[in-house]
């Protein structure tokens, strides 16, 4: 039998079956394999394992879509007024904007313990490990605690929606102040400028647009976590009446009025906050 | 010097008017939520000490840990088996969606839409309309997050495949390659890496997520929290959180290792 020789002088990898491999396994390519294989065999498991209690599945899907029906086509209010729930609506955007509020001010002051490029690395490592923590504990926990000390109320609502927001606000804006050229920094380290000082006039001003887009963001997230407290933890709000409709009256028309009242401000928020990144820029 | 001046004098003018306004929001949003500033600063300390002496895992809460474990490990699966068949349905849409693969303006301009709506209504809006039916279940909370995952992987698969280059596609297409040869030897290759770092967020989001829909879905580690601290019992409590937080912790930390060799 003769034996083939390849025509190209480049020699490649022949499997037992003479095939060539083109493909180099590189290390990335190792790991996503591995990442998409684990994943969906989480997934299989869960199906697998998860408890579902016994439902019609059928019946269910049918009865959603009726619901959805009545919900979005027929949407009427019963228990509330039309007065009421903007009012409602008012105290749901207040919560937002102010752990906003608080929220990226206290942030900023962290920002700067914890930006690689103008802090001392001991006191940013403990600043992140602190921010860390408070990010892995989910809103509405914070809110729940808060509410045993504090009561029930605004006061647990923003207090607990502020600690969210610290953590996710030091992240961004430290990100924010290390893509700040050092040169300028340095120039007024040179010139004798003092911390504050450096803050005020390199740091702010040129990290600011950046800054306010993120806060912005953060406002759009507020105001859904306000709405999600306000149910989950009968916080006030919006959030709170759609609990009740929902859970408490079974009163379909009313849910599906006070959601697409939340979807309409969700988009007007989101729509106001493009509208200003804008013009920042 | 006279336009450096007014130059100064307008973006001075300009800060305070920010100012203003943000302090104007501040003590509107203060009145109508019925917030004192003062009271809520003196809360946080109280808060601390409280938490401090009391979210302490006590003997009975490490009996209960077993049942803890479960409901987390539960939580965890919910979130993961979510996000990767939303993901899935997110990839599959997201092609027609996308600038550089879609077939139909149209039908890209409806998917988009749609996307946008499922991610504007809050998952616990989904909730509240899937318990309806559902009933207090996993599938509820698996259908809530669901659709605000779908929506929002969609959104972003649709930005990470506008930006593979339309020349591979180009090249591609001229080859005589068919719409499926396209989308696994061309698209899935180069942007695959954006969407495992998507997926992998999406996952930690929804584990926290999951948490408060547990809450209204009487699943989960939401519910487990939920029920002890219904029932005052804070040493409970405090076992949960702590094992949340180290749960999260960990899942960040696998994450970014992953990320890190992928990138």
């Amino acid at each position: 039998m003769q034996t083939k020789t390849l025509p190209c002088p480049i020699s490649l990898q022949q499997d037992k079956k003479g095939r060539m491999k083109i493909a180099v396994k590189s290390k990335s390519s190792i790991a996503i394999r591995w990442t998409i294989i684990s994943l969906i065999m989480l997934t299989i498991l869960a199906f697998f394992t998860l408890e579902r209690k016994e439902i019609e599945v059928g019946t269910a899907i049918v009865d959603t879509f009726h619901n959805f029906a009545t919900a979005f086509f027929h949407p009427k209010l019963h228990y509330l007024t039309f007065g009421k729930m903007l009012y409602q609506l008012a105290v749901t955007f207040s919560l937002g904007a102010l752990s906003t509020i608080i929220g990226a001010l206290i942030a900023f002051f962290c920002s700067l313990l914890c930006a690689g490029n103008i802090s001392n690395p001991k006191v940013a490592t403990v600043v992140k490990a602190f921010v860390s923590f408070i990010r892995a504990v989910p809103t509405i926990l914070w809110v729940l605690i808060f509410a045993v000390s504090a009561g029930v109320g605004s006061i647990a609502a923003v207090v607990g929606l502020t600690f969210h927001s610290i953590s996710y606000l030091v992240k961004a804006y430290a990100e924010s102040i290390e893509e700040i050229d050092n040169g300028t920094i340095e120039a007024l380290k040179a010139s004798g400028a003092s911390y504050w000082q450096i803050v005020f006039q390199a740091i702010l001003p040129s990290s600011m647009s950046l800054m306010l887009s993120w806060t912005f963001m953060r406002f759009e997230i507020n105001f859904a976590n306000a709405v999600a407290i306000g149910a989950a933890a009968g916080a006030g709000g919006i959030g709170y009446d759609l609990f009740m409709s929902g859970s408490f009256y079974f009163d379909l028309q009313e849910t599906g009025y006070l959601t697409i009242v939340i979807v309409i401000a969700v988009i007007l928020l989101e729509m106001i906050s493009t509208k200003v990144k804008e013009r920042i820029k | 010097m006279e336009n450096q001046k007014d130059l100064f004098r307008k973006k001075r003018k300009n800060q305070t008017m920010i100012l203003l306004v943000i302090l104007a929001l501040f003590f509107i949003s203060s009145l109508l939520s019925n917030f004192n500033p003062v009271d809520g600063v003196k809360s946080v300390p109280k808060a601390v000490v409280w938490m401090a002496s009391n979210l302490i895992p006590d003997a009975k809460a490490f009996q209960r840990l077993p049942k803890i474990a479960k409901q987390l490990s539960d939580t965890i699966l919910l979130s993961v088996a979510v996000t990767v068949i939303a993901g899935i349905f997110a990839f599959g849409f997201s092609l027609y969606g996308s600038r550089t693969t879609r077939t139909n303006p149209t039908v890209s301009k409806c998917i988009r839409m749609v996307a946008a709506f499922f991610r504007n209504v809050p998952d616990v809006v989904w909730a509240m309309l899937f318990l309806f039916s559902f009933g207090q279940n996993m599938v509820t909370g698996f259908l809530a997050l669901f659709f605000t995952t779908f929506g929002l992987l969609t959104r972003a698969f649709i930005e990470t495949i506008d930006e593979v280059s339309s020349d591979c596609i180009e090249t591609l297409e001229a080859t005589g390659a068919t719409f499926l040869q396209i989308v696994f030897q061309g698209i899935f290759p180069t942007s695959i890496e954006g969407i495992i770092t998507w997926i992998l967020y999406m996952i930690e989001t929804n584990i926290r997520s999951s948490t408060l829909i547990g809450i209204l879905t009487a699943t989960g580690i939401g519910y487990q929290f939920d029920l002890y601290y219904k029932r005052l019992e804070f040493g409970s409590v405090g076992l949960v959180v702590i094992l949340i937080v180290i749960v999260v912790v960990l899942i960040e930390t696998i994450s970014n290792q992953i990320r890190r060799a992928i990138l």
